[in-house]
């Protein structure tokens, strides 16, 4: 599949590469300066909890907005038309509000460094080393994929190799997370979130001119008119009767998924975390919110449109089998039809821009993982602050040989998408379990936490395992369930397997005295150390329970109207 | 403003001055690249749209608020 001959190419010209490069010397000089202002290990790791809320904010969005999200959800449009936008609408935005508006305050105020450290003051090591490790693995693993993905599109566009594009790729990536720490990686990431909106939305624009706007859409869009609008989404699900497919997207794609993931995926949290006080914090993601739910419009829609105007995506969907194209290249095929050269550049650059953050993103939470949480933690303790910044670059450096090597490993899946989804059911959604029982369950034991994750995780993998193709050749097809639908069900087990264990273990064992609890179970937590003092000071639109409830309507608007 | 600690403005290191200037630069290509450079082919690929000179217009429409904001609300750094 990725040999270079039987796929399409970009036309390319020098003005295209001009743009390109021109980006690439930015992200390497915004290393380089950040380089000069880390200091201390807190800095190099938290950004030295200095950056404004708009900037993490729009991190939180751009660190998501990679790969996946970008050829993923415009292939998913094109393929299941509006219904994709559940992954937002039902699923992203509302998880993002709980995390701001509920959780955010106890990860911040508990003053912990990482989502695993949160997890060891709670429950104890069990819980923190299952956690550790199990997200340390995950995220080589994706910032594999997202490599893989990459390269891909250095391959498709410029015609190198696959294997010189990934080594070009990872040693970009590799300089300035290494250079600036989490400060290089957040502002490329909010630099990265605008060129790539410069480039998505003249793309959007030019499509729905061409296929003559929403009616034309309306009219031309295979196979009917019932591709444009969200509910039931049975053909996401693979649900056939609507009333479950709704219920397998509220409460697994909505609920138990997108909780799972946005809440407690420390690459996510890790943004908020960075921000300069309490109240900027939970208004990370809340800001964040308010990008995302606009985000369908400028990434589904031009895959929908893809698969009526550009002729070989039409024959795909018509049934055709058609060499050398999938869904997946739906945004790369507009570009090639609709853009001019000199836009093309911005949309290259948008591209590789997303896939190198997303995969920066992986790095930069896998280092503070492995130096924090698995390193001080449990191989070498008490050393000076200089030490864990060293280990913490030399971990930088080694995850992205290894990812090197994981790229090869996803380089052998044909469906990753499927494989993505359900790999966060196995860890996203027993986490999130856990994390809930135990905020706001004081009699929660830490046995109960270890158990509950590693039963939960059990139980995912054994609906996958029983699935028809959630785990491809290992499914054996016992289950009724298939594509997205099936990880919709293994994260809903998880997330039912965890709660029951979890309650079970804690009747029989015994739970943390109470005073090591405060800050970290929200009964025990006094409610001024949970917001910011000046509170009451502030104008509305620095908010967070204001600014979550008017995105609120807005996604419940988009829900009715769509 | 008499405080004990300096303080300065992180000037030309401002996020915002950054992106302004790449996408200022981004503007000022293609605006040329719209004006100067642009064949029938090209504009019959984007469907009689001039995308080139209008994404480069609102390119550059961008970079002037992003530059206004960072003058009109710079960040503060303390020195230590």
């Amino acid at each position: 599949m990725i040999a270079a001959d039987s796929t399409f190419r970009l036309d390319a010209n020098v003005v295209d590469y001009l743009i390109v490069v021109a980006y690439f010397a930015v992200v390497l000089g915004i290393g380089l300066l950040a380089r000069r202002q880390v200091s201390s290990s807190i800095d190099f790791f938290l950004s030295g909890r200095s950056l404004p809320a708009w900037v993490t904010g729009l991190a939180f969005v751009a660190a998501n907005l990679g790969a996946v999200e970008i050829m993923g959800m415009s292939a998913n449009g094109a393929q299941y038309g509006m219904a994709t936008a559940h992954y937002f609408w039902v699923g992203a935005v509302p998880a993002m509000l709980f995390l701001g508006v509920v959780m955010m305050p106890f990860y911040y105020g508990s003053g912990v460094r990482s989502v695993p450290e949160f997890m060891r003051k709670r429950f104890g090591t069990g819980a923190h080393l299952v956690n550790a490790v199990s997200f340390a693995i995950a995220q080589l693993l994706i910032a594999g994929i997202n490599l893989f993905l990459l390269a891909t599109i250095v391959n498709r566009l410029l015609g190198w190799p696959l294997w010189v594009s990934l080594v070009v790729a990872a040693i970009i990536v590799l300089s300035y997370t290494a250079l600036g720490g989490l400060s290089a990686a957040i502002y490329n990431e909010v630099l990265q979130f605008f060129v790539i909106v410069a480039a998505l939305v003249p793309l959007t624009t030019i499509a729905l001119h061409k296929v003559g706007g929403w009616d034309g859409l309306r009219e031309r869009i295979q196979p009917g008119p019932e591709q444009l609008s969200s509910w039931p989404g049975t053909d996401l699900t693979g649900i056939d009767n609507p009333f479950w497919s709704v219920v397998g997207i509220v409460f697994g794609l909505g609920f138990v998924l997108s909780f799972g993931y946005w809440t407690t995926n420390f690459v996510e949290v890790q943004r908020a975390m960075a921000a300069d006080s309490i109240s900027a914090a939970r208004r990370t993601p809340i800001i964040g919110a308010f990008p995302k739910m606009f985000i369908p419009f400028v990434v589904i829609i031009p895959g929908m449109i893809a698969a009526i105007i550009v002729p070989e995506l039409a024959a795909l969907k018509g049934g055709d089998a058609v060499e050398g194209v999938t869904y997946n290249d739906a945004i790369l095929l507009l570009m090639r039809d609709l853009l001019p050269n000199g836009m093309l550049g911005i949309a290259i650059a948008g591209l590789l821009a997303s896939f190198m953050a997303g995969m920066a993103a992986n790095i930069s939470a896998f280092n503070t993982v492995f130096s924090y949480d698995l390193w001080q933690q449990y191989v070498v303790k008490d050393r000076e602050d200089d030490y864990y910044t060293l280990v913490g670059r030399l971990a930088t450096v080694a995850a992205t040989v290894i990812a090197i090597g994981t790229a090869f490993i996803a380089s052998n899946y044909s469906n990753l998408m499927d494989y993505l989804q359900t790999l966060f059911g196995f860890f996203n959604a027993p986490l999130f379990a856990t994390f809930i029982l135990g905020m706001f369950w004081k009699r929660m034991t830490p046995t109960a936490g270890w158990t509950g994750l590693v039963s939960g995780t059990l139980a995912a993998v054994a609906v996958a395992v029983l699935s028809q193709d959630a785990l491809g050749g290992l499914s054996l097809g016992v289950l009724p369930f298939s594509g997205q639908g099936a990880s919709f069900a293994a994260a809903g087990a998880a997330f039912v397997v965890d709660i029951a264990v979890s309650v079970a273990v804690t009747t029989v064992t015994v739970p943390k005295p109470e005073k090591q609890l405060v800050g970290l179970v929200y009964s025990l937590t006094p409610k001024e150390s949970l917001t910011d003092p000046d509170q009451s000071t502030m104008p509305w639109y620095q908010s967070p329970t204001k600014l979550a409830g008017i995105a609120l309507v807005i996604v419940v608007i988009f829900n009715v109207i769509f | 403003m008499s405080e004990p600690t300096t303080k300065k403005t992180a000037g030309a290191f401002d996020i915002r001055y950054i992106i302004g200037g790449l996408l200022g630069f981004y503007g000022v290509v293609l605006v040329v690249v719209g004006l100067f450079f642009t064949s029938e082919e090209d504009l019959a690929k984007g469907d009689g749209f001039h995308v080139n000179l209008w994404t480069g217009i609102a390119l550059l429409v961008t970079a002037a608020i992003f530059g206004a904001w960072a003058r009109w609300r710079p960040i503060i750094v303390e020195d230590s």
